[in-house]
């Protein structure tokens, strides 16, 4: 695999590296959708990540890369060795997956189908895993998403929220886990998402090109050097990454233990009421956003300060949309935000 | 071979895959093939030139299953995409202007990995896929442009006139082209070369930060190409020119005196190397404009250890600027315009794609996975096709299932294996009739109103058109008819429509918008057809007040505009009204105002508009 831009060395864009940071400390929220102007490292940002991320412990063995320690939330493969009464299954430290969904992708590569090999040569009829697997307990990555064909996105829908493959094609049937952070971005030009499935990103966060020349330049610069020297360049960034990867692991320990005082709840509570979303979801968001930012930054407990930050990625793209202009929802959160806590 | 153009060939060949490519604007013809056979000579040996029709299906782009070897071999074959075979060469895009955002997305996603990752028919791989792209763009008119998303990724863009003058035969020869690929590694560029393309960009309006990438990348190549193993001043201003220009959005604040030779002694520092060979890069003074090109790449300079400020205003910088403003100046003109062009349609551009989107499903996009139903046909060959590799094993599986070998079919075919065809939908239109039902409206002509309605429903009938209609009345919009082609219903529907109450206009404009955008989600065409007399008294949040419910409705109308689409108002009040002629204009619909249209003539009109919007598309 190809080296990749290292997180650290992204210019700016703080809101789209902070979203990609709170869903890695606490990927119950539900994904990030990154939309924005063309040239402004979407990509780069998110592919950056699978370098990034702690190692997690799982199975050997197991396709679906299943934790060990989950409880019922197996595999059929795991759960079977378990009945079967086998020894104590081994596991291993794997990097986190980082699946691409690419645009062209087929159905049958997304959910899994029958193994053709095995099909061909043996006669056997087996399970192929597919895209969806791969990315269980990872990230799937979606660029360009806005663009993904209709009959995919249907399935996608489907498995973000249940967390749960379920297979019934060419005889087979088959449940696997496929609980995965859903990361898209697109280019609000070329087309919208549909409702439903944006409603299954938790943060969105919109990005702009940089307008100050000297970050241009910076970002200029270093995007050079990376193509020039990718190995060099990487080295050279690899304590920030480090460093960055420490605060994940350090964050997601935390992030059990930070405090939601009633107040914060009331606060979210108040932000979505005046905001007008639809649905509790938004609540939800903005309280997890919040204390996994809280984690992030090794606070005890969720203060204003955090809600603040994260109200306008949970919840911009919660509102009642407003055609005229996509900055609107933007704008209408930090009003929201700024009259009720005061600026 | 115009100067440009033969720059353009050598920059590329040194290095496709940094530079991405070119968007070549060119009739099919004797210039065109010159300049790819240019293009051709100049690529390294092996290094392959392979034409991409516009409708390849995604197996022939990204790969898939071989049918043909992988039954052969009892095994999966997989087959390389064009792409990937085409690494390490340059893909040819035919009529590329004609290309939907799908599919220049999947060139996008190769062209930023510079692998082709396939994940289709069972088979999952990844293959190097490094190529350079010529999109030959054969549009007529600025409406007819690349996908946006391509363009981005081309470093230059390249228009080849049919009536070629003459001019000079400025070209590379193989061997230079070879050099200057074997130094391109070596060539360094310093900070004050960044700071200036990244300025140029900036004070030309161009946002992408790939443009200045590119910019600093055709620089580098430039420079390679003419043996030099740093960037100078000639080469930033060659890539600017060639890069920066043709994206500019706006034109920077005019310098005080006219960009020319008087420049010169306007800088502080004197010329270090006067005698500096004029670099091949620089394009031999063609037409009218020899003077100002001349002057462009103005005394190379050392490297400026000078700290310049942060709006760019290094010397070096303004060179940069300035070749890129005044070198070209027709070519920055018509790129101007071509932008302008593109930005008045900014505010309807996120609809605009999904207008595409939808548009794309009504592409012939081959055959999709799914049982005939609702109209669908079978698309028998790739049906067959799906259900080829598997015959081994379910002749196995019936032949243990049955026990005998009479019952044993040839082929089997199952439910999974089914594919349908997708045809193309010629520009399905439902038309959405939003009938003011109000008090104001029923005492004018609510029943002429009616009658129209009618007229019009036959007619969409006729057309296999779909109908819907909405009524407004007291508080909220009604669907009275969803949409349906049943001619029968919906005049059922009408006949049964009271009258009476507020006029919640912004309530009905919402609606129309909403059921608008959701025809539009299954690929077709809405029509709104508005009938009022534009006086609202009912706002959005359903209070009664006039001057809040002028303002909604006001606000609903833009909205529809900028939702992008076709509408009509007729006003049904007994005198042309203002304020409806103001809500026309607001939500961009033809205005008929119904005194003067019996129902005839407004059949006519929706029939006119339907014509122009499909015309549009």
């Amino acid at each position: 695999m190809a080296l990749t831009f290292p997180f650290s060395a992204i210019v700016s864009q703080h809101e789209m590296k902070l979203a990609i940071l709170i869903s890695a400390i606490d990927p119950t929220i539900g994904g990030v959708l990154v939309f924005g102007d063309r040239g402004t490292g979407k990509s780069t940002a998110v592919r950056a990540l699978a370098a990034l991320l702690p190692k997690m412990r799982a199975v050997v063995d197991c396709r679906y890369a299943c934790d060990p320690d989950a409880g019922n939330a197996l595999c059929p493969d795991c759960l079977a060795a378990r009945s079967g009464g086998k020894a104590a299954r081994t596991s291993h430290l794997m990097p986190v997956p980082v699946v691409d969904l690419p645009l062209g992708a087929t159905e049958d590569r997304v959910v899994g189908a029958l193994d053709l090999e095995r099909a061909l040569s043996q006669g056997v009829k087996a399970f192929e895993p597919g895209l969806l697997a791969r990315a269980n307990r990872g990230y799937l990555y979606i660029d360009e998403v806005n663009l993904l064909e209709d009959h995919l996105v249907d399935l996608l829908i489907d498995v973000a929220a249940s967390g749960e493959n379920v297979v019934e094609r060419e005889g087979l049937s088959i449940r696997h886990p496929a609980r995965f952070v859903l990361i898209g971005s697109g280019n609000p030009e070329e087309g919208e998402l549909r409702p439903q499935l944006l409603d299954r990103f938790g943060l969105s966060v919109e990005v702009k090109t940089p307008a100050g020349l000297e970050e241009r330049v910076e970002v200029v610069k270093r995007r050079d050097a990376f193509e020039r020297d990718p190995e060099g360049f990487t080295a050279q960034w690899k304590k920030r990454d480090e460093q960055v990867r420490r605060s994940i692991v350090a964050g997601r320990k935390r992030l059990a233990g930070v405090d939601i005082p009633d107040s914060a709840r009331q606060s979210a509570a108040k932000l979505c009421m005046a905001l007008g979303t639809d649905g509790l979801r938004g609540d939800l968001t903005v309280i997890r956003a919040a204390r996994a930012y809280a984690a992030l930054q090794g606070d005890a407990q969720v203060e204003d300060r955090h809600l603040r930050t994260v109200a306008a990625p949970a919840l911009r793209h919660r509102l009642r949309r407003n055609p005229l202009d996509d900055s609107g929802s933007s704008a209408r959160v930090e009003r929201a935000v700024s009259e009720l806590f005061g600026d | 071979m115009n100067g440009d153009a033969a720059t353009i060939a050598a920059l590329l060949a040194v290095d496709p895959v940094g530079l991405g490519g070119v968007a070549l604007r060119a009739r099919a013809g004797a210039r065109r093939d010159a300049w790819l056979g240019l293009l051709r000579g100049l690529l390294p040996p092996g290094g392959t030139m392979r034409r991409v029709p516009l409708n390849i299906t995604d197996t022939a782009l990204l790969g898939g299953l071989d049918l043909g070897a992988t039954l052969q071999a009892g095994k999966p074959v997989g087959l390389k995409g064009v792409l990937a075979q085409s690494d390490g060469g340059i893909v040819l895009l035919a009529m590329a202007e004609r290309m939907a955002a799908g599919a220049a997305a999947r060139f996008c996603a190769v062209m930023d990995t510079r692998e082709v990752a396939m994940e289709r028919d069972g088979l999952g791989t990844r293959s190097p896929a490094r190529i350079g792209v010529v999109a030959l763009d054969e549009g007529a008119s600025d409406d007819e442009r690349l996908p946006a998303a391509l363009m981005e990724r081309l470093a230059f863009s390249l228009v080849l006139e049919e009536a070629g003058e003459e001019e000079d035969h400025l070209e590379w020869s193989h061997e230079e082209v070879t050099k200057a690929r074997a130094l391109l590694p070596r060539v360094r560029a310093d900070d004050a070369v960044v700071r200036a393309l990244c300025a140029a960009a900036q004070a030309l309006g161009v946002d992408s930060l790939r443009a200045s990438l590119f910019a600093l990348q055709v620089a580098r190549v430039a420079a390679a190409l003419a043996g030099c193993d740093a960037v100078k001043e000639e080469h930033s201003a060659l890539a600017a020119r060639l890069v920066l220009a043709p994206r500019a959005t706006r034109v920077p604040p005019p310098p005080p005196e006219p960009p020319s030779a008087d420049e010169a002694p306007q800088e502080g520092s004197p010329p270090d190397q006067p005698d500096e060979p004029p670099a091949p890069a620089d394009p031999p003074p063609p037409r009218g404009e020899a003077a100002t090109e001349q002057d462009a790449p103005a005394p190379p300079q050392d490297d400026t250890a000078q700290m310049p400020d942060t709006d760019g205003g290094s010397e070096m910088g303004e060179r940069v600027l300035e070749a890129a403003q005044a070198a070209i100046p027709a070519g920055l003109l018509a790129a101007l315009k071509v932008a302008e062009g593109s930005r008045s349609k900014a505010p309807s551009a996120g609809r605009a794609g999904a207008a595409q989107k939808s548009q794309l499903r009504g592409r012939p996009i081959g055959a999709r996975r799914g049982e005939p139903r609702a109209g669908q046909r079978l698309n028998v060959i790739e049906t067959l096709r799906a259900a080829a590799p598997w015959q081994r094993l379910r002749q196995g599986q019936q032949g243990a299932e049955s026990g005998t070998q009479d019952g044993k079919r040839r082929i089997q075919v199952r439910k999974d294996d089914f594919h349908v065809s997708r045809f193309r939908q010629l520009g399905q239109t439902t038309t959405v009739f939003v009938v003011d039902a109000s008090g104001s409206s029923a005492l004018n002509r609510l029943a002429e109103a009616k009658g129209a309605v009618e007229l019009l429903l036959a007619d969409c009938y006729v057309r296999r058109d779909s109908v819907a209609v909405l009524a407004f009345r007291g508080k909220e919009t009604e669907m009275l008819l969803p949409p349906t082609r049943s001619l029968a219903r919906a005049k059922r529907s009408l006949a049964g429509l009271p009258g009476g109450g507020g006029t919640p206009l912004a309530s009905g404009i919402d609606s129309a918008r909403a059921l608008g955008d959701q025809i539009r989600r299954k690929g077709e065409t809405p029509l709104i057809v508005l009938l009022t007399d534009g006086r609202g008294n009912i706002s959005r949040d359903g209070k009664p007040g006039r001057a809040q419910a002028a303002q909604d409705a006001m606000r609903a109308a833009q909205e529809l505009r900028s939702s992008g689409m076709t509408s009509l108002l007729m006003d049904i009040s007994p005198q042309p009204q203002p304020q409806a002629q103001l809500l026309a204009r607001e939500m961009g619909a033809t205005y008929v105002p119904l005194p003067y249209a019996g129902a005839q003539a407004l059949s006519q009109a929706v029939r006119a508009v339907a014509a122009l919007s499909a015309k549009a598309r």
